[in-house]
């Protein structure tokens, strides 16, 4: 029973973290038809320099406890950077190649990964040592118990705020006038113009979007798993292709497919590691993942077409 | 090839309602797909208050000239007016703001979207209150009324037309660019088609109408003009040429 209950909540939490980033992905394929592989480094970058921040915060201020609010001044920092670096990356990289054939955005995407990567790793920016993000949150003691699984606070800040993020973009998309204008660019770019939809304006404000729930992503991430300090673990390579794979699985480019498979990869991971191998838990991912290609290549609420890529 | 020249129309029958000069003036219009040249020097002009129409044959050039006045596509050479200010450097999206709004050729619906949504892009670019003119389209289309809530994707053929024409007139458009609104619509939707394209006129909107259904296009316009493999072959008063033998002979079937 605690197994089981432990599984859930793991679930839920490292589900949160996903659906976060696979919304970017999601969103991008949706109106441009290609794979941001650019996505999980602007990830790395809200977690990298949300530590950064905290820290040099903490320091400036000479506090050796982070005050209640810090959380949310290091995320609405992580969320500004990474909104700056996604909007250039298009303007600069993709936004020229809008008539060429969509093989050479993705080549561009992973070209700009690598760039991505390779700048942060320079000394006057990130840099390769280890460095760890203070606890803004405490932690010491879990809110409660039930049985034997504790309830962290961590873990209930992590699921509101992605569930306040997700919402809030929901109504964003589905309600408002901006979000009228995203759908109908996904549709056609031409007939979104004849509408007097500044299409560049709507790809640019998709890419900003992602990018801030990106951020928190890699915030959230960072204050939950705090073992993970290298720049170049492999963790954030995978973190970013699991979130990648739920945008898959939910159907790629439908938003609100990409929560639903950002749950059910992290249900696969938790509960084939409580109950299967553990060792094997990104194995299970990526069997899903083949799975889902070969029998309905459109995700779960994606259209049955096949798209290629 | 005659000359295209801004002004007055010539005698048209029936009159248009409106006065005034040329609104649009598109003059000696190349354009290219890649390598191939679809516009071979492509002149027209529009008075206000004027419905004109553009008939021709498949792949003569209609939808390539109206994509180009929208600035969807750019000429090689060539030149477009409208109020008299050149286009060559205005976005797409802009050239709506300024009055000029089409209703594309075939689905042109955001068939993700409801048809409600649909016609609230149709009013994107105002920023005043368009509850009068979204009604006055819905008593235009009834149809829509009953299906606002429906996706877009799920209307009939006609009914999607209908939907792109009532999206267009949320814009409130100075000029309406019509290509094709009769394509494939049962011949008694036509003529509903027709009437509402009259009645759009008839309360001040200019109007540029891509046609092959030549009868009923050369029935409701005041002037026409002929499109033969990029270039116009014939233009006067719509009478004129629905009277003319060649136009008889190749786009209405007779003699
Ligand atoms: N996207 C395109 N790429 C290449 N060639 C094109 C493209 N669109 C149109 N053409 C070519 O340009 C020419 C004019 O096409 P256009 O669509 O303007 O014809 P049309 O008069 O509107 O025909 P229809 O009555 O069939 O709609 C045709 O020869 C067509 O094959
Ligand atoms: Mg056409």
């Amino acid at each position: 029973m605690d197994q089981f209950l432990q599984a859930i909540q793991n679930s839920i939490t490292t589900g949160s973290l996903y659906a976060l980033i696979a919304l970017g992905y999601t969103m991008v394929y949706g109106i441009l038809k290609f794979i941001n592989f650019s996505h999980s480094d602007v990830v790395v970058i809200g977690a990298l320099f949300s530590t950064v921040l905290a820290l040099t915060l903490l320091e400036k201020l000479g506090l050796q406890q982070a005050p209640w609010w810090l959380g949310g001044v290091v995320l609405a920092g992580a969320m500004a950077l990474c909104a700056t670096v996604s909007f250039l990356v298009e303007r600069l990289a993709y936004r020229p190649l809008r008539q060429a054939p969509r093989l050479n955005c993705l080549i561009t995407a992973i070209g700009v990964s690598l760039f991505l990567q390779n700048t942060g790793n320079q000394k006057f920016l990130f840099g390769t040592q280890p460095r760890k993000i203070p606890a803004l949150v405490p932690d010491a003691e879990p809110l409660f118990m039930i049985g034997k699984v504790p309830f962290r606070l961590i873990d209930f800040i992590i699921v509101g705020t992605a569930v306040v993020l997700m919402v809030a973009l929901d109504r964003l998309v589905f309600k408002s006038a901006m979000g009228r204008a995203m759908r109908a660019v996904s549709f056609d770019h031409k007939t979104a113009s004849l509408m007097g939809i500044n299409v560049d304006r709507v790809i640019s404000m998709t890419f900003v979007l992602g990018a801030c729930l990106a951020a928190a992503g890699g915030f959230l991430y960072a204050l939950r798993y705090q073992t993970v300090t290298q720049p170049a673990d492999t963790t954030w390579a995978l973190l970013g292709l699991k979130a990648f794979v739920s945008a898959v699985v939910g159907g790629i480019g439908n938003i609100r497919g990409a929560v639903l498979g950002a749950l059910i990869i992290a249900s696969i991971e938790n509960f084939g590691a409580a109950y299967l191998f553990s060792g094997l838990t990104d194995a299970y991912v990526f069997a899903v993942l083949i799975g889902m290609l070969l029998l309905r290549p459109g995700g779960i609420l994606g259209s049955a077409a096949v798209e290629k890529v | 090839m005659p000359e295209a020249t801004a002004g007055a129309p010539t005698t048209a029958t029936p009159t248009p309602t409106g006065g005034g000069g040329a609104v649009l003036e598109v003059r000696d219009l190349v354009v290219n797909y890649g390598a191939v040249r679809a516009l071979h020097g492509v002149s027209l002009s529009v008075a206000r208050g004027e419905i004109v129409t553009l008939i021709g044959c498949n792949g003569a050039g209609k939808s390539t000239t109206l994509r180009t006045i929208s600035g969807l596509l750019r000429p090689v050479s060539g030149s477009v007016r409208f109020e008299g200010e050149p286009l060559a450097k205005v976005p797409a999206h802009e050239i709506v703001r300024r009055g000029v709004v089409q209703c594309p050729e075939g689905r042109g619906v955001f068939a993700n979207l409801t048809v409600d949504e649909n016609l609230e892009l149709g009013a994107y670019t105002r920023n005043d209150d368009h509850a009068a003119d979204r009604e006055r389209a819905l008593t235009l289309f009834p149809r829509l009324r009953e299906r606002l809530r429906q996706n877009a994707g799920t209307l009939s053929g006609g009914e999607q037309q209908m939907l792109a024409m009532a999206r267009a007139l949320l814009a409130r458009p100075k000029l309406l660019l019509l290509d094709e609104p009769s394509l494939g619509l049962a011949p008694q939707i036509v003529q509903t088609i027709f009437s509402i394209i009259r009645e759009i006129n008839a309360s001040g909107t200019t109007i540029l109408l891509v046609e092959q259904n030549a009868h009923m296009a050369l029935t409701v316009a005041h002037r026409a003009y002929v499109l033969e493999v990029g270039r116009i072959a014939m233009e006067g008063p719509a009478a004129t040429l629905a009277a003319s033998d060649e136009v008889r002979k190749a786009y209405l079937g007779i003699g």
